[in-house]
């Protein structure tokens, strides 16, 4: 199959890739980018773990064609924070314990960014809500919902 | 362990692994590539029995982009099974199936290619010629004599000792049984349970210029899965660089050796770095699952609560091979009394083969549905002869230094006070007489239970 190029903003760098018309934002992402942080856990939509910013509105990339980024931009955990300087969510899911495996955490992380940047004050319900698409195996919502509260919290009083 | 180091008992403290979980620096398996990386994908059988007559690799290999097809005759050791490194026999299981299939998804031939969606083209171009046999399904049919034998050794149960069971026997449970107010019976069931961790099975193997593999994988036992694939290989195990400790949920599902001997024969065949990933169908549908167990308990019970007699008959549905199921029966028989002092006990367990994907390993394996079945029947006492759920418990809780039906003398026993704790925490205010017991009244107890 002839390749496509497709130009777009990653974590705020434009980016071009020749990829397959068909390949998905994911595979972009993971395999042509380079970018792991995207997970891959089910490829159907099912899982969440591959939950990226397109636009700032969360979108599974898996289901997503690469070609429809073309022009968008597009955040991935990678894009918001590193070990050095951690976005609060990064920073809240690690103080408190809400990655285990950590295999769902990039989706988790992803899905409660665009909600807090539309919405800072959620309702833990509302919370709740906004990751009903994504799945964790390991340690239990509880702790997730904690982190991400506590940094509506941080925000509310900072 | 220095005093020093125990302080940080009631401390939190942070994952070392966590800042590279959030961060997405953290490298699973799925996160390695290698230059010039080759894909695998597995043609599995597409039914639950039957005898195969053919694999026609010929469209697969001559599709383009295909490197290498593998069947079992590229596979130096076919036959294994995993538990052989704790003496478990015999070997039952084929890495690649060639005489029979013997559960739907069981892996028969892999496809290596340039692209992972080459694979997966050339994969459907297999050609199986499989003649189908009627599946054993049911386990109550498995063990019935006239049941078609799946196993080689001519029956469906795992061998224990000359047995087509494992016995616990304890006590007269017999003559106990007669002696008894109630006889209470009950039977509790579990269908499988799959894992589900959200990062599938994965390895990637890259042959190194000194003759080493270096093995990538999300094992959960790496070692075992070491000693295991160099078994199969044939190869002295320093061959085999084993890099893991990165697993993206595992729960027990991830502790059967079944993607690394395939991909390290790949990459020994084609001499490149191959990835095999398992799609979350594969996942779903062809990895083990916690067994499916039928319990039947029978329970002879005083008027005052104390079981005197306790006889339980087990099936659990270990699928098509053994994996760890001979094992894990093995610790679901001994826990099948529960955590209760019970004088006369009799416990069949069995091991049974049938058609379905196997079983293996998942949390407390064994231990789990035990648990569940016995609390179901205690509760299940308590109701029939009118008494309270907690007395139930704390009057048959077994105390230090009696001997259990596994021919262990009760050490450390915590039973009656964390029950008495967990009543405290949700404000239940137990009778004086549940308050006053301790793991440690056995003196004063003891004559009651052996009376
Ligand atoms: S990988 Fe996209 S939802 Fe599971
Ligand atoms: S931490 Fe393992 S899946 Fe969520």
């Amino acid at each position: 199959m002839e390749s496509i190029t497709i130009t777009f903003k990653l974590n705020g760098k434009t980016t071009a890739v020749a990829v397959e018309p068909l390949t998905s934002l994911r595979s972009v992402l993971r395999e042509h980018l380079h970018f792991h942080a995207t997970k891959a856990g089910c490829g159907q939509g099912g899982c969440g773990s591959c939950t990226v910013l397109v636009n700032g509105e969360s979108v599974l990339s898996c289901l997503m064609l690469a070609a429809l980024a073309d022009g968008q931009e597009v955040t991935t955990l990678e894009g918001i924070g590193t070990p050095q300087h951690m976005h609060p969510l990064q920073a809240a899911f690690f103080d408190k314990f809400a990655a285990q495996c950590g295999y769902c955490s990039p989706g988790m992380i992803m899905a409660a960014k665009a909600l807090l940047d539309k919405n800072p004050h959620p309702t833990r319900a509302e919370i709740a809500e906004a990751l009903a698409g994504n799945l964790c195996r390991c340690t239990g919502y509880v702790a997730i919902l904690d982190a991400i509260e506590a940094v509506v919290t941080q925000m509310q009083e900072a | 362990m220095g005093v020093k180091q125990l302080g940080i008992v009631g401390q939190s403290v942070k994952r070392r692994d966590g800042m590279g979980h959030v961060t997405g620096q953290t490298q699973y398996v799925d996160d390695v590539f290698y230059p010039n990386m080759l894909w695998l994908k597995m043609v599995r059988s597409p039914i639950s029995r039957g005898i195969i007559h053919g694999i026609d690799t010929s469209k697969a290999e001559a599709f383009p982009g295909v490197v290498a097809v593998i069947t079992a005759k590229d596979v130096p050791n076919n036959w294994y099974t995993i538990l052989c490194l704790i003496g478990v026999e015999p070997n039952d299981e084929p890495v690649l199936a060639h005489e029979e299939v013997m559960y739907m998804g069981e892996p028969i031939c892999a496809i290596v290619a340039e692209t992972e969606a080459i694979a997966a083209e050339a994969a459907a171009l297999v050609k199986l010629d499989i003649e189908e046999l009627p599946p054993v399904l049911e386990l109550e049919f498995a063990i019935r004599p006239d049941a078609p034998a799946i196993k080689k050794w001519g029956n469906n149960t795992f061998m224990y000792d000359g047995y087509n069971h494992r016995k616990l026997r304890f006590g007269d449970f017999e003559t106990a049984i007669q002696k008894a107010d109630y006889v209470i019976e009950g039977t509790y069931s579990l269908s499988p349970i799959e894992h589900a961790p959200i990062e599938t099975h994965c390895c990637v193997v890259k042959p190194e210029p000194d003759g080493r593999l270096t093995v990538h994988t999300n094992t959960q036992a790496l070692y075992f899965t070491m000693d295991n694939t160099a078994i199969i290989l044939q190869v002295p195990s320093q061959r085999l660089h084993m890099v893991g400790g990165t697993v993206g949920g595992g729960f027990g599902g991830k502790v059967d050796v079944i993607t690394e001997p395939i991909t390290c024969i790949a990459a020994m065949k084609t001499g490149r770095p191959v990835k095999w990933r398992w799609t979350r169908e594969e996942e779903m549908r062809k990895s083990s699952t916690r067994a499916a167990v039928k319990m039947q308990y029978t329970d002879g019970v005083m008027n005052d609560g104390r079981i005197i007699a306790r006889k339980v008959r087990s099936l659990e549905d270990a699928g098509a091979y053994h994996r760890h199921s001979p094992y894990g029966v093995q610790k679901h028989m001994a826990n099948l009394p529960g955590p209760y002092t019970i004088p006369n006990v009799w416990v069949d367990a069995y091991c049974v083969y049938t058609n379905r994907q196997p079983s293996s390993a998942m949390r407390g394996f064994g231990v789990t549905e035990a648990t569940f079945a016995v609390e179901c029947q205690m509760e299940r006492i308590a109701r029939t002869i009118g008494i309270d759920s907690w007395e139930i418990r704390l009057i048959n809780a077994y105390r230090n230094g009696q001997m259990r039906p596994v021919q262990k003398v009760v050490e450390d026993a915590t039973l009656i006070e964390t029950i008495q704790a967990a009543a405290e925490l949700i404000g239940y205010d137990l009778p004086s007489h549940l308050k006053a017991m301790s793991s440690d009244d056995y003196a004063g107890n003891g004559g009651r239970h052996h009376g």
